[in-house]
């Protein structure tokens, strides 16, 4: 167990992650902590590496050099499907669902690692398989209901509207029973109505102790629901703090209005 | 809830009753079908549906393409064919070997192929085909090169010979019943799911948690066991065996059957092979035109029904069914 003088409190731990893809370097020396329980926004402008950032984190991308703790743990050394089982969930800045599935099937996929059922088991199909599929099943609904969805459960999951389908995603996620949600761009595509909806279900993932990590453009949502925000910019970070603080950090400005 | 679980018992016990027909339909086709012919063509359409069946788990649900299936039914055929002819073992000990060789040499080839996708993925497998398939010609020794293997001897079981028409259809179709029982299960399970989750998208896939370099690899390996049945199965059937009948253009016809009867059904894999076996039988009366209407009736199915048969029939009859529940919408 490495936990080198963080604080209790600190969910996620980045030190000087870098990578570079050929020349560019996308990321460069980004450290920054997410604490238990917070809502944390991550922005920037185009191109100052969220996403990558976002890819780092979940472990689709090796580090070039820096380092990631989860939970005090060495995340950089799992392969991104076991980051999920250590707790970190994410949806895609495009909604990357299973579109000739159901969304219940969509979401039951996302209960993969809290379940075990086997090639063997599958085709045995004991009793010990059974609860768990019935299990499977339930807990997906309640993850739907979670959402607002369960009326839609058994549509295929690429008929429904761009504004369900990242809902379903959010379930999906969510059904990995996450300590820490990812999500990239959640706004992105919804209009007003829809993102006032998104805020009050991104509260609700908080309320349930989950904790979340954004990357958004919507700065009216940004600085109303984070707790905390870093700004990157060209692949470094340039500012971080609380929503206040950072709007009015000279730096930022800068970025975004181009100096 | 209570709805959901009537739904769930209904829908079960649909599938009981179907997979209850094939059975009985099976079995009465077995016990009045007299002609040697049609027991025989009958018996080869039930050896290419498992290898269709099988393939379609790994295309059709998983979404990985292999264009050298049919090597994984020659080292069915070929390893009982050995062991049989060469060390005179019985064909039911020689079974396991022949179905644990493809296994694990699909496992061998799989590891690094499967890192492989799309256009690459078919590239890899087509490789290793020709591979095998050069190795059955020129490996005298043990395969009989080119002139084949004679002498496989035929099955029987406590004293029944079941290499008479009648009792091998029922045996070759006995194994197809059950491999669709065994497929049905998988992909209605948490695995089928996630091979399901990896044709949609990998990235995805892995983003819940899915191990899809493990899942992919293990879809490879169960469809070149399948495969292998179906290899020892056509062995002990033809009792004769050269590598013609496990070169690329038989790859190819597999894909085939998958991509026309449907990918991602299990039925679907039953029409496919049956059509594909049937179809140059019924258009021997064209003669010189055999091959052109052949090739029509590919392209017409994939042009119109591009999903394949069996999902194109059941979209059109939704269609239908949903236009008539709900008229003058939209």
């Amino acid at each position: 167990m490495k936990n080198s003088g963080s604080n209790e409190n600190s969910l996620l731990r980045i030190e000087n992650a870098s990578i570079s893809f050929g020349g560019v370097k996308a990321v460069r020396d980004v450290s920054f902590e997410v604490q238990k329980g917070a809502i944390q926004a991550l922005i920037g402008p185009n191109g100052a590496g969220k996403t990558t950032l976002f890819n780092l984190i979940t472990g689709v991308f090796p580090l070039d050099s820096g380092h990631i703790y989860f939970q005090g743990q060495d995340a950089a050394k799992r392969k991104n499907f076991q980051r999920v089982s250590m707790g970190i969930a994410r949806t895609f800045q495009n909604v990357e669902l299973f579109t000739g599935m159901t969304v219940l099937e969509n979401v039951m996929v996302g209960q993969h690692v809290r379940t075990k059922t086997g090639f063997l088991g599958a085709i045995a199909r004991l009793p010990k398989s059974r609860r768990e599929e019935a299990e499977i099943r339930e807990k997906a609904m309640h993850w739907l209901k979670f959402v607002g969805l369960d009326h839609a459960a058994d549509s295929r999951a690429g008929d429904l509207a761009f504004g369900w389908q990242r809902s379903v995603e959010i379930a999906r996620a969510l059904a990995s029973e996450p300590q820490l949600l990812l999500l990239d761009e959640p706004a992105a595509g919804l209009n007003a109505n829809e993102t006032g909806q998104l805020g009050d279900l991104m509260r609700q993932i908080r309320d349930l102790g989950v904790t979340l990590l954004l990357v958004e453009h919507d700065m009216s949502l940004t600085m109303e629901i984070s707790d905390r925000i870093v700004v990157l910019d060209q692949g470094a970070k340039l500012s971080e703090g609380a929503p206040r603080e950072v709007q009015a950090d000279e730096k930022v400005i800068a970025a975004y209005l181009g100096t | 809830m209570n709805e959901n679980w009537f739904d769930a018992m209904k829908q079960s016990w649909k599938k009981g009753l179907a997979f209850f027909v094939f059975a009985g339909v099976i079995f009465f086709a077995g016990l009045f079908l007299d002609n040697y012919f049609y027991q025989q063509q009958l018996t080869f359409i039930g050896i290419f549906t498992l290898l269709a069946v099988g393939l379609n788990m790994l295309m059709g649900y998983a979404g990985q393409i292999s264009l050298g299936h049919a090597a994984f039914y020659g080292i069915g055929a070929y390893t009982t064919g050995a062991l049989t002819v060469h060390l005179g073992w019985s064909p039911w000990a020689s079974l396991p070997c022949a179905l644990a060789a493809s296994g694990i040499i699909a496992y061998i080839v799989g590891k690094p192929t499967l890192k492989l996708s799309g256009y690459y993925l078919g590239m890899g497998t087509l490789g290793f085909g020709m591979i095998m398939h050069v190795l059955f010609r020129e490996w005298g020794s043990i395969t009989g090169g080119p002139n084949g293997l004679v002498g496989i001897p035929s099955l029987s079981l406590w004293g029944i010979d079941l290499s008479t028409g009648r009792n091998y259809l029922w045996v070759v179709w006995g194994c197809v019943l059950i491999t669709f029982f065994i497929c049905d299960r998988l992909v209605n399970s948490r695995v089928g799911r996630a091979l399901r989750a990896i044709h949609f998208s990998e990235q995805a896939a892995s983003a819940v948690g899915v191990d899809t370099a493990k899942a992919k690899l293990q879809v490879f390996v169960f469809s070149a066991i399948i495969a292998a049945l179906a290899g020892f199965l056509y062995a002990h059937l033809v009792m004769f065996i050269s590598p013609g009948s496990f070169n690329f253009l038989v790859s190819v016809k597999l894909v085939a059957m998958v991509v026309i009867g449907g990918m991602a059904s299990i039925w679907g894999a039953l029409l496919g092979s049956t059509l594909l076996t049937m179809l140059p039988e019924w258009l021997h009366a064209f003669s010189d035109y055999e091959m052109v209407i052949y090739g029509g009736i590919l392209m017409g199915v994939m042009i119109f029904l591009p999903q394949g048969l069996t999902r194109g029939v059941l979209d059109i009859y939704e269609k239908f069914r949903i236009e008539r529940k709900q008229p003058a919408k939209d």
